[in-house]
């Protein structure tokens, strides 16, 4: 089956484009020929039911999936605008992985200081000076709206706090270095109703920055943050095009079945 | 009867079985306790009049009111010392070589099974094997290296497991965390997984030292002397002046080895005597484990997941 790509007509510039990107787990092929559109400095979000791939495909665009053997990709994601193939061997999956950043599922601060988890990315890159750290830090933080809350302890432990907290700092973690694209793997999935508002707010303020995937499991989510879907089913790429086009007249039965919720 | 009555009776018998099992197991602990306590206190009794600084001040003796454990003591924590030395860096390189970057294939499964087994095997053995290889084949001697050196190799299985198991117990998503910072193998090593692992790692290193500090076996068969009446030469000392490493081929003798050589003697003012040893080698050993207990507590307030 070939996947159904609607490109609207005035489409904003290319961040990054998956061709006929496949992705083995060993011998299970998880990914099947998925091609789709990244826009530049807009929300793509995944949808699908549970193991349909979205993570799996999400997770290619950082090679975090080098961690673990027996892996493979088959086709390439390009990044614009220098259309470097980010799944190529002759590519360093830690030259993918400063250019793109990943906030998780589960909060997962370091256990180190609020300060040295903000500036961990940056530390990577070999930045010493202080006032630098700092003023990254800042701004950072403010980018994630933790500021406030966190300004006269930035050298307290992080995982002292509450979840949404953490996960926003992940996010700041994830802002510091200036990423090309953030990746969100259900960002909200472990979090309670009130941090959930707080974190679609903040992707909706940082969206003119940079540009953001995320996975979701919550159709209101991804009706509220994103301006892209893409539909996901047992790896393969259902439908892909605009929010509201998805949401109000998608063009296939299996879509409007999954989004209605009379499917998965 | 009904159906409520038939619910009561059937957990009032359950209740009973609670009760006759938790009966049970504090029947065994006190078993375990006592023993142990009768031991400990009978022991104290017999040695603590013993005690005094002269007894840590003098050197062994022919007469048992004058004899003492200085060369022991000395002997002892030199020896800790190079096993520390020699067993941490290396027990803590193959966790990580083997947690962190070795393949899973037939080769580690074999290195792991027989680490596993190595911390089964009998003292006595690594005793042996040091006789061969570092004393008749290196010819280190008779000396505290090679004593540190075989108590290293005795350890090495219990360094390694536990920071293993240390390390395992760090969650995959830290890791990931890490790796999506742009962080390389390296950098995940060295500013996550071993600072963050450092109190299991500290856990298993001194609990390592406390076994060797009273293992006696491998040292007899290495051949440490029971009577020594003078110190290791200290660096850059005495004439001509000793070099900076001398004492680590001086002739020693260690806590458990005078504790032996005391209670094999007829006289029993020498019992006494190795009853109050006795009693400074347990707290040498309680020393150590409250220490890992300390250390644990302090830095694992800090790391959470």
């Amino acid at each position: 089956m070939s996947s159904t790509l609607t490109l609207p007509d005035n489409a904003p510039p290319l961040k990054a484009e998956s061709k006929k990107l496949d992705f083995y787990y060993g011998d299970f092929k998880a990914l099947k020929g998925v091609s789709m559109p990244v826009y530049e400095n807009k929300v793509t979000a995944l949808i699908g039911p549970s193991g349909c791939g979205k993570s799996t495909y999400l997770r290619c665009f950082n090679r975090m999936h080098d961690l673990y053997p027996g892996h493979r990709y088959d086709g390439s994601i390009h990044l614009h605008p220098d259309e470097v193939d980010i799944l190529d061997n002759s590519v360093d999956p830690i030259e993918v992985r400063m250019r793109v950043s990943m906030v998780f599922q589960k909060p997962n601060p370091f256990p180190k200081s609020i300060f040295d988890n903000v500036a961990y990315g940056l530390k990577v890159r070999g930045e010493k000076s202080r006032n630098f750290l700092e003023d990254k830090v800042e701004a950072a933080l403010k980018g994630a709206a933790l500021w406030e809350e966190v300004r006269d302890r930035l050298d307290e432990v992080a995982v002292n706090l509450s979840g949404g907290q953490q996960q926003r700092l992940c996010i700041a973690r994830a802002l510091a270095t200036d990423p090309e694209i953030v990746l969100f793997d259900e960002p909200t999935s472990a979090l309670d109703p009130i941090a959930t508002g707080a974190i679609e707010e903040l992707i909706g303020q940082i969206k003119n920055k940079v540009t953001i995937l995320i996975v979701t499991h919550n159709m209101q989510q991804a009706a509220r943050v994103s301006d892209f879907v893409a539909y996901m089913y047992i790896g393969e790429l259902v439908e892909f095009g605009a929010t509201q086009d998805i949401f109000m007249k998608p063009k296939r039965r299996e879509t409007e079945d999954y989004i209605t919720g009379r499917f998965g | 009867m009904n159906r409520t009555e038939t619910l009561r009776t059937m957990i009032r018998k359950h209740k009973r079985w609670d009760m006759l099992f938790g009966l049970l197991g504090l029947l065994a602990m006190s078993v375990a306790i006592f023993t142990l306590v009768a031991l400990f206190v009978d022991m104290a009794v017999t040695g603590i009049p013993r005690l005094s600084t002269d007894f840590f001040t003098s050197f062994p003796s022919r007469r048992a009111a004058g004899a003492g454990i200085l060369s022991s003591w000395v002997g002892s924590i030199l020896v800790m010392m190079v096993t520390a030395f020699v067993a941490v860096p290396l027990g803590i390189a193959g966790a990580v070589y083997l947690e962190e970057y070795a393949r899973k294939n037939w080769f580690t499964t074999i290195i792991e099974i027989n680490i596993t087994n190595l911390a089964g095997v009998p003292s006595i053995i690594y005793g042996l094997l040091a006789l061969g290889l570092f004393i008749y084949t290196f010819g280190l001697g008779q000396s505290i290296l090679t004593a540190g050196l075989t108590l290293a190799l005795l350890i090495l299985p219990i360094v390694i497991t536990t920071t293993r198991e240390a390390l395992r117990s760090i969650p995959q998503h830290v890791r990931e965390a890490a790796y999506a910072c742009g962080a390389s193998q390296y950098q995940v090593v060295s500013q996550h997984l071993l600072p963050y692992s450092l109190p299991g790692i500290l856990t298993g290193v001194i609990i390592g030292l406390s076994r060797a500090i009273g293992e006696t076996a491998p040292i007899i068969t290495i051949g440490a002397l029971t009577f020594i009446a003078f110190l290791p030469p200290v660096p850059f000392s005495g004439d001509p002046p000793a070099g900076m490493f001398d004492w680590l081929f001086s002739p020693f003798t260690v806590m458990p080895i005078q504790i032996f050589n005391w209670t094999s003697r007829p006289d029993p003012a020498f019992l006494q005597n190795a009853a109050a040893a006795s009693f400074v080698l347990i707290f040498m050993t309680l020393g150590m484990n409250g220490l890992a207990i300390w250390l644990r507590y302090r830095l694992r307030k800090n790391i959470k997941w």
